[in-house]
């Protein structure tokens, strides 16, 4: 249970990381580690150099930047969870991030480890399927644009070249209105492994109808899912409608079965997720009263 | 590779492989055995320290990592050796330990919280501890423990009581 010799680098910018990474195939960036040293451990990983990325001033903040909120990607995930900027422009993800992790692995795992380790139970990467978040990597002098849900290709694996390091997660911000989230995971002791989660944010119109809803379901397959919520759109959301989607939305999802979680499990668990998290987000846009969310008026 | 640390408030360097994780830093290279080593994976909790404060689980960072941080172990908890500070003082009492594997990781963890939140809920401390697995007490008295440590805590920050004893004289 002891790593395997590798030397360790620990670069003072996004560019001087780059030029490890294309000069050594087999560095590794390590950001709070909370995946990774484990993996080290365990002799999963066997890299040449690590690539110490968690002081890197310019990869640190979480900022406004027109209508998105920018999460640089060596951000510690406890600096999100009492983000002021996160909890009133990405309600979603502040719902999500109590859900991280534990208290003792918030304080070194952050924002763009969590994404770039792409573990299909994690919560932030879920929210960031679901918002139609931005990934932005840098490779040498290049820099790519990804969406989220084209970043996510299997479990602990996605479309970044070994080359690249992720930079900054770019979040599109709440819509103005009733706005209403929901968040839901069931894991065997809080803050565990999701066997699945899912996601919901949506705005109601003056009358009570759904003009935008967005819904995504992690853990239940290799990677975290968006659904398509056109359906529920236009409607009053009334709970049978919504259990109704929720099943018929399951019901196309190839759902994996492990030890903890059979795929029957993780398809009902999923629908049943799904449909609270709407209920959750419809009856939060209900409590914002009829004269609108607080960026109203 | 020669690393600068700070622990319990003493200055120490150290000659390490990057590969030495802070755990086995402190207890082989600094002789603190209380921190201790239970699954070196990042999922029991035995062997949490603070980082500036915050609890961190020294098997899931390296030693060269943890340069410019002030770490905390367990021995750095009592005001001085043989005594115990607050929340050690309740654990006793409360019988928040059995085998005491977990408890310095239990300690730390407490800390923390309760320089953060001097009144927590139940539901603060399950969520603080929720890292730390404990395989004799069933947390019930751990959680006790701990809000005992909290009333004395905020005891201890009260007004002091002789103005109202002097009231007491008056009458």
């Amino acid at each position: 249970m002891k790593p395997a010799s590798f030397r360790y680098v620990r670069p003072n910018s996004v560019a001087e990381v780059c030029e490890v990474l294309a000069a050594e195939p087999d560095a590794r960036i390590i950001a709070g580690g909370q995946t990774l040293t484990p993996m080290l451990a365990m002799r999963l990983a066997r890299p040449s150099v690590l690539v110490d990325i968690h002081r890197i001033g310019e990869l640190i903040g979480i900022s406004r930047v027109d209508g998105a909120v920018v999460i640089r990607s060596a951000t510690r995930q406890v600096d999100a969870l009492h983000s002021a900027i996160i909890d009133e422009d990405l309600p979603l993800l502040a719902k999500a991030l109590p859900w991280v992790g534990h208290p003792p692995t918030r304080t070194r795992g952050t924002v763009g480890g969590s994404i770039a380790n792409a573990d299909p139970s994690a919560e932030i990467g879920l929210v960031a399927v679901t918002l139609d978040a931005e990934i932005v990597l840098a490779d040498g002098e290049d820099e790519e644009v990804v969406l989220a849900e084209d970043f996510f290709i299997g479990p602990m694996l996605t479309v970044a070249s070994p080359s690249a390091c992720l930079t900054e997660v770019r979040f599109p911000r709440r819509p103005d209105g009733r706005l209403g989230v929901g968040f839901q995971e069931i894991s065997s002791r809080k803050s565990d492994f999701a066997f699945a989660s899912a996601a919901a944010q949506l705005v109601l119109d003056a009358d009570g109808a759904c003009s935008e809803l967005r819904v995504g379901v992690g853990g239940v397959g290799d990677v975290p899912l968006k659904l398509d919520a056109e359906a529920l759109c236009g409607t009053r959301l009334a709970d049978a409608e919504i259990r109704d989607f929720a099943v018929a939305a399951m019901a196309d999802v190839e759902t994996v079965g492990d030890l903890h979680a059979s795929e029957a499990y993780r398809r009902r668990a999923g629908a049943a997720l799904i449909a609270k998290a709407i209920i959750e987000a419809r009856q939060g846009a209900l409590n914002t009263g009829s004269s609108g969310g607080r960026n109203v008026g | 590779m020669s690393v600068e640390l700070k622990v319990n408030g003493r200055a120490v360097t150290v000659d390490v492989e990057p590969r030495t994780t802070l755990l086995d830093c402190v207890r082989d290279e600094l002789g603190l055995k209380g921190t201790h080593a239970g699954c070196e994976h990042g999922v029991c909790g035995a062997c949490t320290v603070l980082l500036d404060g915050q609890p961190t689980r020294s098997c899931l960072m390296f030693a060269v990592q943890a340069d410019g941080y002030e770490i905390t172990t367990i021995e750095g908890v009592a005001p001085q050796a043989g005594e115990l500070d607050v929340i050690q003082d309740a654990f006793c009492e409360a019988h928040g330990l059995q085998c005491g594997f977990c408890t310095s990781g239990m300690i730390l963890a407490a800390r923390s919280l309760l320089e953060r939140e001097a009144s927590p809920t139940v539901e603060d401390i399950r969520e603080a501890i929720s890292g730390n697995i404990c395989r004799c007490t069933g947390y019930g008295q751990i959680i006790e423990a701990i809000q005992l440590a909290a009333e004395r805590m905020r005891g201890q920050n009260a007004p002091a009581s002789p103005s109202l004893s002097r009231t007491e004289a008056v009458r």
